[in-house]
């Protein structure tokens, strides 16, 4: 397949440096941005700043918001992560390995979620979650976020638990090792990959959520990112140096973490799709 | 009495051998949170949409189809679904030819494929209210990328964001920005699973790049097209994040999408037996889209 020719190659390589110039230039804009004078952002969009200002980093990375803000995230996405991977694993290795009537009807039952989007019940969710006496509080974004992973969640990890041979769970249950004892220590390690998968795809997902917390967060000592800078932005407005600086400091966990398991993120996100 | 005792007996193997433990410890969970918060609660979306209810208290006043007649009715909501059906065209007729051609020069496992991959991928994972804050910015008449084309022209840039013509199409603009990695991703995935003897086969009898590209790799990633079509419908059926940064519904409420739509006139107003009527219909529209979808494109193999 490698006798391209010369000029293939050249062309190839314009388009694509092309195409990266729009991808890139918003990102760019937005660092170099946080680095500039009001005056210099109106004349000088992407350039470097005439006079680098480090006053507005500086500022949001001091302010113990900020943290607080990311703080709030993290723990929401991680707390919903595991729960989601947790449970989603369990239900997909009863009704994998479990012989009983009715798991068909579970399976398909919990697949449901995967037809309509969150946004459809938001309003009974609130409700559901203002009765329960969890509104303004990271549960009331977490435990409604685990549920509707549950649909893609269940229906990736059936299709990998079922795969896995049978023979290995009917020899280690003639052994005397209990279901439950299986699945800790054999299903569970066998499916690191897919489970990183589920995993990428919570995480990522509950990291940018924003419908679910703006409906359910009130108070902002618990808000998480999304619904902190809809606020400094509301607060600064159009003072643009301010508002890139925080822009791009909240995107920095992201884009770092993006960088360092860029393979498996990629992977992550598109299998995950193409299974769920 | 036969069917009675086997069931008893195959009853009793199940539970002694541990399995209805299992089954007891394991399942409970993820049905009790999936029926809580996602069963009950279109459920109840179907219920409450026939009252006119501000949330407090029981729902009591009925009004029969009222608020689906007003959803409806409303101009403002065709808009929005007018604007939902715009971003899957801009997605079909743009976006997925666009990430198609592009993974086809970049599935291959060289350097510069790997890094052009990374960069394209990237505005994919930011979130979507940061993305739509930076493009508000980008758009901004007075610093943005629409201020310096303008000046080098000499002349004085209009708020993209505030002008009815325009806002829509920023808007999608900034759709086809967030969104083209991820439907190249799964291009390059779909091409990388098509095997090299098969190309190998098409060269020996005499193909060129161009004829086993158009006549070997193309038809084989049908499965993939239908599939990425599959989810800029999904994705548009959930598009909210980005337009409440950017536009959050304007000018004059012409840049809703559904969900936007649920969120300005339900949720921040408190109806929640409105807000829950247009969530029925959302929720209609999603299942009816899926299942004909399916049927039509997504046969035997391409079943999940």
């Amino acid at each position: 397949m490698d006798n391209r020719g010369g000029l293939f190659r050249y062309y190839r390589l314009l388009l694509l440096f092309l195409l990266a110039g729009p991808t890139l230039l918003p990102l760019w804009a937005t660092v170099i941005g946080g680095f500039k004078t009001t005056g210099d952002l109106r004349t000088n969009a992407f350039g470097l700043p005439r006079e680098w200002i480090v006053d507005n980093y500086v500022e949001i990375a001091t302010s113990a918001r900020f943290w607080q803000m990311l703080g709030n995230s993290a723990f929401i996405a991680f707390v919903s992560t595991f729960l989601t991977v947790l449970v989603s694993s369990m239900a997909a290795y009863t009704i994998s390995h479990m012989r009983f009537a009715g798991r068909k009807w579970i399976s398909n039952y919990l697949a449901l979620g995967l037809t309509f989007p969150f946004a459809t019940a938001v309003l009974p969710v609130f409700i559901r979650v203002r009765d329960l006496g969890l509104l303004d509080t990271y549960w009331g974004v977490i435990l409604p976020q685990v549920a509707f992973n549950l649909g893609f969640a269940v229906v990736i990890l059936h299709g990998f638990f079922s795969q896995l041979p049978r023979e290995l769970l009917e020899a280690a249950v003639v052994d005397g090792c209990s279901y439950t004892r299986f699945f800790w220590q054999i299903t569970l390690p066998l499916s690191r990959p897919v489970l990183a998968t589920v995993g990428v795809l919570a995480l990522v997902g509950s990291w940018n959520a924003f419908l679910l917390p703006l409906v359910m967060i009130n108070s902002e000592s618990i808000y998480p990112w999304p619904l902190g800078i809809m606020q400094y932005q509301g607060q600064y407005g159009t003072d643009w140096g301010k508002v890139l600086a925080y822009i791009s400091l909240t995107l920095a966990p992201a884009i770092v973490f993006y960088l360092m398991a860029q393979k498996h993120i990629i992977a992550g996100l598109t299998s995950g799709a193409v299974k769920g | 009495m036969n069917a009675i005792q086997s069931i008893g007996k195959r009853l009793r193997d199940f539970s002694q051998s541990g399995q209805l433990t299992t089954c007891l410890i394991f399942l409970p969970p993820a049905l009790l949170l999936f029926t809580v918060f996602v069963t009950l609660p279109v459920l109840e979306a179907s219920y409450y949409g026939f009252f006119n209810w501000n949330g407090y208290g029981p729902p009591t006043k009925w009004i029969n189809f009222g608020n689906y007649i007003r959803a409806l009715s409303d101009p403002i909501f065709h808009n929005a679904l007018f604007n939902n059906l715009l971003v899957v065209l801009v997605s079909a007729i743009i976006q997925v030819p666009l990430a198609l051609s592009v993974a086809l020069l970049i599935s291959d496992r060289t350097r510069s494929s790997v890094i052009f991959r990374a960069i394209y991928f990237m505005p994919y994972i930011l979130g979507e209210v940061a993305a739509g804050l930076i493009w508000r910015y980008m758009y901004d008449g007075n610093y943005g990328v629409v201020a310096v084309i303008y000046s080098w022209f000499g002349l004085e840039a209009p708020q993209v964001l505030a002008e009815k013509g325009w806002a829509m199409a920023a808007l999608l603009v900034v759709v086809i920005w967030k969104y083209f990695g991820f439907h190249m991703a799964l291009f390059v995935a779909g091409r990388q699973s098509v095997s090299n003897e098969v190309l190998e086969a098409a060269q020996i009898d005499g193909a060129n790049r161009w004829q086993s590209t158009l006549h070997v790799v193309l038809p084989m990633m049908r499965p993939v097209v239908v599939l990425s079509l599959f989810f800029s419908i999904l994705g548009s059926l959930q598009f909210f994040d980005m337009i409440i940064p950017l536009t959050d519904g304007g000018p004059s409420n012409s840049t809703h999408s559904a969900v936007s739509y649920l969120y300005t006139f339900g949720i921040k107003r408190m109806r929640v037996g409105y807000g829950s009527a247009v969530g029925v219909i959302l929720f209609i529209i999603c299942v009816l889209v899926m299942v004909f979808y399916k049927r039509l494109f997504m046969r035997e193999s391409e079943e999940r």
